[in-house]
């Protein structure tokens, strides 16, 4: 692979890796939400 | 070549599994399994997304100040044989990228922790990554053998910052798990000091056997894996724990004992020679885990 392909392909499975990660925290947030107020 | 060119090739070379090795995972796995042990042992339920996010904010919070001491350690990590593949000694990450990630995982784990959990909970967690970070990394690591006596109390917040997740407080019991992490903390890390010993005097860190030597530190070793053995047996001996935990303290608190002894024994001054050392720092991460575990079970029996 030559090094701008396997920056991109770094770069790529970073910003999945991130996405992944804001989609779960988007989850945890509406889940805390959710339950916040069941308990309120 | 700028100093933004260097910053960005590094980043760009950097994989998301180096920012996960930042965080230290093996250390945050014990972390994480005292914290929520706390949290089990604990006399009230948790709702299990309460519980979920307080143990990803301790993950988190963990994870994030290993990050700062990998950051701020970047410099002796370079020089040693079992750190100098770490991402920031290796170029893989640079200082600047990994500092910026470390405040900003250990800002937001407070965070969410205050909100979702508790603020006495957030509080501990805070506490725990300042510890670890200000007093043992930058303060403590560099000047003193009793770094890991001192520092070693930020790991031991976890088992409290799981309680007080659950309760709101911090009771008595909390504190001694504290107290029993505590002690744990300096025998764990001298056993594997003493077969790494060339690795820290390369560095310059003032761990125990490169500044008192061998023959003092083994004898550390077991006079602190005395006191942690006694800690042990407070919890059952004062009513917060039944008779499963009690059992349990004192079968391990032996085995321990036992192996320390073999240890303050030896006199081996090569690695090869050092299987003692070898033995207790692997029986002593056993050790941890089965003890906790076993506290989680008792507690849930009473």
């Amino acid at each position: 692979m030559k090094p701008d392909e396997l920056f991109e392909a770094r770069r790529r499975s970073r910003n999945t890796a991130l996405g992944l990660v804001l989609g779960g925290l988007a989850v945890l947030f509406f889940a805390i939400t959710i339950t916040k107020l069941a308990m309120a | 070549m700028q100093a933004s060119d260097t910053i960005f090739a590094a980043t760009a070379a950097a994989d998301w599994r180096d920012y996960v090795a930042l965080l230290k995972p093996r250390v945050v796995s014990l972390v994480v399994f005292t914290g929520a042990c706390g949290m089990f042992a604990a006399p009230v339920a948790i709702h299990p997304v309460i519980a979920l996010t307080a143990i990803i904010c301790i993950a988190v919070g963990a994870g994030a100040a290993g990050a700062l001491n990998m950051w701020y350690e970047a410099d002796i990590d370079g020089l040693m044989k079992r750190t100098q593949d770490r991402p920031i000694p290796a170029g893989r990450i640079d200082g600047a990228s990994a500092l910026a990630f470390g405040v900003t995982l250990s800002l937001f784990s407070v965070f969410v922790m205050g909100v979702g959990v508790n603020w006495l909970a957030a509080s501990l967690l805070l506490a725990s990554i300042l510890f670890y970070v200000v007093i043992y990394t930058v303060w403590l690591k560099r000047r003193t053998p009793q770094n890991i006596v001192i520092g070693g109390a930020a790991g031991a917040f976890p088992p409290m910052i799981g309680w007080a997740a659950a309760t709101g407080d911090v009771t008595l019991l909390p504190v001694l798990l504290f107290a029993i992490i505590f002690l744990w903390t300096p025998p764990h890390f001298w056993a594997l000091a003493l077969f790494m010993k060339s690795d820290y005097a390369a560095a310059g860190v003032p761990m125990l056997p490169v500044t008192a030597g061998r023959r003092e530190t083994r004898r550390q070793v077991l006079i602190y894996s005395v006191p942690l053995v006694a800690v042990t047996l407070l919890p059952g001996l004062l009513g917060l724990t039944g008779l499963v935990f009690g059992c349990a303290a004192v079968l391990l608190g032996t085995v321990f004992l036992w192996l320390a002894v073999k240890v303050a024994r030896n006199h081996a001054t090569d690695p090869s020679g050092m299987q003692p050392e070898k033995r207790l720092f692997t029986y002593s991460i056993f050790y941890l885990f089965a003890l906790f575990a076993v506290l989680v079970v008792d507690r849930s029996m009473t």
